[in-house]
């Protein structure tokens, strides 16, 4: 029972970054009809901007604040520069153009801090905490309420602000939206920034657990696509729910069934991603969208 | 591009002869690398039919690659079969997964299908890991070259040079048979209009299943054809990337055309070499400039850059129709 609990906590911290970056991904989706396959590397990139920093002298979250501030602006200018030419193009011209955004974020990564495992702080105190038997890592209990935190800013940007209601209205009826003056083109720009942010956070998030190099967001990817299609790609709650649910799982299935251990972790996300497409395509909260023909 | 099919065969005839004569002047490493090139075509012309033709995704086409690679290593290593059998034994295992995994993909839509594709991609070398017993984990397979026949006068690579063009030609040609008939046809017709297709009569489901798994069958036999070149298999070298890089052979070849593949094998195959030099994160930096460059500029790839210069330089009908990675069918009869 104790392990149970235990993995459950530690599901519950990883589905917290995985649902950090399935946020970021349907922030877009949903902005822009796209699926971001370079979100998890711009993710990496930021991480490595925020390891430069604190290399340099800076205090860790003074760090983490000035590298989210980087990551905004860096998704603006990206969506500015290289998103917007394409914009209207089919959907598999974008995804070329994302996956191009991928290797290159890889590589320049690679080429920059080379390809060496680098340790990466943790902001959070090195002892767990104890409660009955029951050991938590206090990097995990941290991440959660970093995760937690992060949701209720976007909840309430999202819901009380002049700002996000405009964005929320240029996702949704773009054309509506530019006849009663909301600039639609700045709105998806400022949703690519937010979902870089949000990238950012998943990225410094899980550095510390799987130390910092250039492949880092390979796995966490895969899981934030099988978060997202779970709790589907039009649903920002769902996706943030699927991401909690995809961690814990995650652990469980590592845990209890023997055959999967750790070596068919991404197996098992593939699993999920063809089953939910299979039987529910729209994801658990998602809804259908009628297109005319 | 577009001349008479007299001209045209004879065009082509006197390519083939001038590949039938590389053995006799390049050294075994440059041969090597031409088979490589050869081989990553065939894969690739995979990847067009089903991407450039048929309008599906795949960013998961070295799992097929791996599948075929690895069925022709474990055949010849544990088994002893010959190379030469492993080849249609491994397209006709992946015509099979490719279909099977085509029938779920139908019920999935543009970007669906690029997840499910690109997790499996992810998911492959896990998997290859795993069935330790047959694959030799993360070892892989080593075997060793085959010897020419009859006792001709080649060493490995020529031989096994001779045998890539062989296959090459032969997969090339049918392909362009598939595309030129009946079944290319409705092939096209489904990616250009779907509804307008099946009114048509069309069974959509059954031609887009099969094409996955026509598509799946080339790139597993150019997977099984590796095996043989290298001599060895491991799971690492069947990752994402390898994926990432026939789609990006396919989209700077141009997507729908077969003349494309080559000119994209050519580039994935001799770019990364001369990029090595400057760094060794550098292949992968200029393949996504190039990537994103040629989806801005040159949509239809190098194949529809050159169709573009030949009918402005004849001064022919065709010309381009809008900015779309997909040309429309005037642009499909190579």
């Amino acid at each position: 029972m104790d392990i149970f609990v235990q993995q459950v906590v530690s599901g519950l911290a990883t589905g917290g970054i995985y649902a950090s970056l399935a946020l970021a991904l349907v922030m877009i989706y949903q902005a822009t009809d796209v699926v971001n396959f370079a979100q998890g590397e711009l993710a990496m990139f930021a991480t490595y901007i925020c390891w430069s920093l604190i290399n340099a002298g800076l205090p860790y979250w003074a760090a983490f604040l000035s590298t989210l501030g980087i990551a905004f602006v860096g998704g603006v200018v990206i969506e500015r520069l290289v998103i917007r030419p394409v914009e209207n193009a089919p959907i598999l011209t974008i995804v070329m153009v994302t996956l191009g955004l991928l290797v290159i974020c890889n590589s320049i990564a690679g080429w920059i801090w080379t390809y060496v495992q680098k340790p990466f702080p943790s902001p959070f105190p090195e002892r767990p905490f104890k409660f009955d038997n029951i050991v938590f890592g206090a990097h995990d209990l941290g991440e959660i309420q970093v995760t937690l935190l992060v949701l209720l800013c976007i909840y309430l940007f999202f819901r009380f602000t002049p700002l996000g209601l405009a964005m929320r209205a240029a996702a949704h009826n773009p054309v509506s939206s530019r006849l009663v003056g909301i600039r639609v083109g700045c709105m998806l720009a400022l949703g690519w920034g937010l979902a870089a942010v949000f990238g950012a956070v998943a990225g410094m998030m899980v550095a510390p657990v799987l130390t910092l190099e250039p492949n880092l967001m390979g796995g966490v990817q895969i899981y934030a696509f099988a978060a997202a299609t779970l709790g589907g790609f039009t649903s920002p709650g769902g996706a943030v729910l699927g991401g909690f649910i995809v961690g814990v799982v995650e652990n469980l299935v590592g845990t209890y069934v023997s055959f999967i251990g750790t070596e068919l972790k991404f197996t098992v996300a593939l699993a999920m991603i063809i089953v939910v497409l299979l039987v529910r395509p729209t994801g658990l909260f998602g809804t259908t969208v009628v297109k005319r023909v | 591009m577009s001349g008479r099919p007299l001209p045209r065969a004879v065009g082509l005839l006197a390519l083939v002869l001038a590949a039938c004569t590389l053995p006799f002047v390049l050294s075994n490493f440059r041969l090597f690398q031409f088979s490589q090139v050869y081989i990553y075509a065939i894969a690739i012309l995979g990847l067009n039919l089903l991407t450039g033709y048929n309008g599906q995704f795949s960013l998961g086409h070295g799992a097929f690659y791996a599948i075929g690679a690895y069925a022709s290593a474990i055949m010849m290593d544990r088994w002893n079969i010959g190379y030469g059998w492993t080849l249609p034994v491994a397209g006709v295992l992946c015509l099979i997964v490719g279909f099977l995994f085509g029938l779920p993909a139908l019920r999935l839509e543009g970007l669906y299908l690029a997840l499910a594709t690109f997790s499996l991609a992810l998911a492959v070398p896990q998997i290859l890991k795993y069935f330790e017993h047959w694959t030799g984990g993360s070892q892989g397979i080593v075997l060793s070259k085959p010897n020419a026949p009859f006792g001709l006068p080649l060493n490995p690579d020529q031989w096994l040079y001779f045998v890539t063009l062989a296959v090459l030609v032969l997969l090339f040609w049918l392909g362009a048979n598939l595309l030129r008939g009946r079944m290319g046809r409705a092939i096209v017709a489904i990616r250009d209009n779907h509804i307008a297709a099946e009114a048509m009569g069309i069974n959509a489901a059954l031609y887009k299943s099969l094409v996955f798994g026509v598509s799946a069958a080339y790139t597993g036999v150019a997977g099984a054809l590796s095996a043989s070149v290298i001599a060895y298999v491991a799971p690492d070298s069947f990752n994402v990337f390898l994926s990432v890089t026939l789609l990006i052979g396919s989209v700077i070849g141009g997507l729908a055309s077969i003349a494309g593949a080559v000119f994209g094998a050519l580039f994935i195959q001799f770019v990364p070499n001369w990029a090595q030099d400057i760094s060794k994160a550098a292949p992968w930096a200029i393949f996504g400039v190039f990537l994103i460059g040629f989806m801005y500029l040159m949509p239809f790839g190098i194949a529809g850059g050159i169709r573009l210069l030949w009918t402005r330089a004849t001064r022919s009908r065709v010309e381009p129709e809008g900015r779309s990675a997909v040309p429309t069918q005037a642009h499909t009869t190579t």
